[in-house]
């Protein structure tokens, strides 16, 4: 057995630097070397990154802010020549041409029929896709569905916009003859096949949530596979698959190539989906395509209607994590 | 029902129907996803025939012309290139950088949840929103005019969110043993951020990056908004220069009546869709190394 002794031995250097230096110091020259080991004592380099990484997480709330300021300070701009009665209620949207009219109803019909048209067709496809691939599909066709929804979720929506033009309306015009170039279908249609992915993708995330043991369970109580899917796994899951639906139509709602491409640009108040309409974004698009000056009330009316756009998508996307928050369910 | 019911229990007799039920639910299941995935195919597929015949060396070296046939997306391209170039420079730093704070530096406190209840409202802003504030505080407020580094500034602030998201997710699945092992050796928080939080979480942030900056490739209505232009016929030199891209150019070409500028769009369609394909598949390639190196 080696000796305690021998085995404590410090190597020369360290018990000179023990003898000498950091023993013979004055008591204010041991704190300023021990600065640095010192609780609390503030490390400057330290302090400048952390200082700089948090300006960095501030820029995101100052853009908030930004968005907030400029919307509310133009649209206050625009509120002092029309008044918020007329903009809220008038079912006229004439905002270029003289004798204007600023409603924004025909606006927000034109959103609410695409939007309600793109749900009515990708959110019962959607979910029976999710439904497809986490319970019934196989782990090699998962393997291949899942990536290829993915990358449909990433085209650009100026491509839908295209299929909108050169399929999907002359098609639509074979069923229905004297349907115009510009309707408001085929802009639901291309909608829906667009959030259509993003709906299955999330909802099928929500679903293989959902603990295999709840599924076993339920099929030893002789269940059918439809019965453990509808009466089991998409209740247990329906915080998330309801989630994905809120922002699903929250994209929707701020789509604007493919409606823009699609829909057309008759502001209209109709109930038919035939005819062309107008959406909120696809207004402000047309605005900016033309030359309008920075001064007149054409260019404030964009940052109006763009208001009423940030606040439904606001509310939709808050209304989508408090739901995601609230009927979370934990299964451990 | 009632009637076909011989003998046995009830219950047996109602398997026969629950399980034809439950069949045809699967079926039907089944017939939508592979019908939707055979849809979008077929618009695929349509856009590709549509666009392959013009999709040459032309196409890509010529600026677009009132001519269909002398037509191309030279500065589209370029345009692209220089508007990912400086969108990369910018967000990529700031995101990974508030990811950073809010995961490793943050007290988990009510402004840290504050910043994060507000990123993840930013990523649902509609992009076309991004678009009117990059109109009124970039061109017209710093006087950028409808220039690249317009552009690319809007689009940092719209794509950020994305990135920040994912490389958070991407430092929190870091294993905590390694920041303690880098602490109980007296190395600080950002030299345990750099020197090992970080590199294990790269692939993770690459990976959303790239799924970011192929969002930012696509996105049309923002560039529109700070007025990016559709006839440009010359390479942009530096980011003070007017510019167009890809989007823009097939939006432009989409809305013209005849059905040549609907190929033309569609032969662009083609060139886009084929970066995107290759970023995304980049990210995919990453994402599965990463996760065989963690098992």
């Amino acid at each position: 057995m080696v000796p305690l002794t021998q085995k404590m031995t410090l190597p020369e250097q360290v018990t000179s630097w023990l003898m000498s230096d950091a023993r013979t110091q004055t008591a204010s020259e041991a704190s300023a070397v021990g600065l640095s080991l010192k609780k609390g004592g503030i490390r400057w380099g330290e302090f400048a990154i952390q200082s700089s990484l948090g300006f960095c997480a501030l820029i995101s709330v100052i853009t908030t802010i930004v968005i907030v300021f400029v919307l509310a300070t133009e649209s206050y701009s625009f509120f002092s020549d029309v008044s918020p009665i007329d903009f809220l209620f008038g079912t006229q949207w004439v905002p270029l041409f003289e004798p204007s009219s600023y409603g924004v109803l025909p606006l927000l019909w034109g959103t609410l029929v695409i939007t309600f048209g793109a749900a009515a067709i990708a959110i019962p496809v959607g979910l029976a896709s999710a439904i497809y691939i986490s319970e019934y599909a196989s782990a090699r066709v998962r393997t291949i569905v899942k990536p290829v929804l993915e990358l449909l979720a990433g085209i650009p929506t100026v491509v839908y916009g295209y299929f909108a033009l050169t399929f999907v309306t002359p098609v639509l015009q074979n069923i229905l003859p004297g349907l115009n170039v510009f309707n408001a279908l085929s802009g639901a249609i291309v909608v829906g096949i667009m959030i259509l992915p993003t709906i299955a993708t999330l909802s099928d995330n929500a679903l293989r949530a959902v603990p295999d043991t709840l599924r076993q369970g339920a099929y030893a109580l002789g269940a059918t596979s439809f019965e453990v899917t509808t009466q089991v796994v998409v209740p247990t899951g329906l915080s998330g698959v309801m989630a994905s639906f809120l922002l699903a139509i929250s994209r929707a709602i701020g789509e604007t190539m493919a409606v823009t491409l699609a829909a057309g640009a008759t502001p209209n108040l109709s109930f038919t989906l035939q005819e062309s309409i107008q959406t909120i974004t696809a207004y402000i698009v047309q605005v900016s395509l033309g030359d309008t000056p920075a001064d007149g009330i054409a260019y404030k009316t964009i940052f109006a209607v763009a208001a009423v756009l940030f606040l439904l998508t606001l509310i939709l996307n808050m209304l989508s994590q408090w739901v995601l928050n609230k009927y979370r369910a934990e299964y451990d | 029902m009632q009637k076909s019911r011989v003998s046995g229990t009830p219950y047996i007799d109602n398997l026969v129907a629950r399980r034809r039920k439950a069949r045809l639910f699967r079926t039907l299941c089944a017939g939508v996803t592979w019908l939707g995935v055979v849809l979008l195919g077929l618009l695929l597929y349509q856009a590709g025939v549509d666009g392959i015949k013009w999709l040459d060396w032309q196409f890509l070296s010529s600026f677009p012309s009132r001519f269909p046939e002398k037509s191309g997306i030279k500065s589209a391209l370029f345009g692209t290139l220089w508007l990912i170039a400086l969108i990369a420079i910018i967000s990529i730093p700031i995101s990974v950088a508030t990811a950073l704070y809010l995961q490793e530096f943050s007290s988990k406190g009510r402004i840290s949840r504050l910043i994060e209840l507000n990123i993840s409202n930013l990523a649902g802003v509609p992009s076309i929103v991004y678009g009117i504030i990059g109109l009124a505080i970039f061109v017209r407020g710093f006087q950028l005019e409808r220039s690249l580094i317009s552009g690319a500034l809007t689009m940092s602030l719209l794509i950020s969110p994305v990135i920040i998201i994912a490389s958070r997710e991407a430092i929190k699945s870091v294993p905590v043993n390694i920041r303690h092992a880098a602490y109980a050796l007296g190395a600080t928080r950002w030299q345990t951020s750099w020197s090992h939080v970080l590199p294990a979480a790269f692939p993770g942030i690459l990976t959303g990056v790239i799924l970011a900056l192929s969002r930012a490739i696509g996105e049309t209505a923002p560039l529109i908004m700070i007025g990016a232009l559709t006839y440009v016929a010359f390479l942009p030199a530096g980011p003070m220069d007017a510019f167009t891209a890809l989007p823009i150019q097939i939006f432009n070409w989409v809305s013209r009546p005849q059905q040549e500028f609907h190929e033309l769009a569609a032969a662009a369609i083609i060139v886009l869709l084929a970066v995107l394909l290759v970023m995304n598949a980049a990210a995919i390639y990453i994402r599965h190394k990463s996760e065989q190196k963690l098992k």
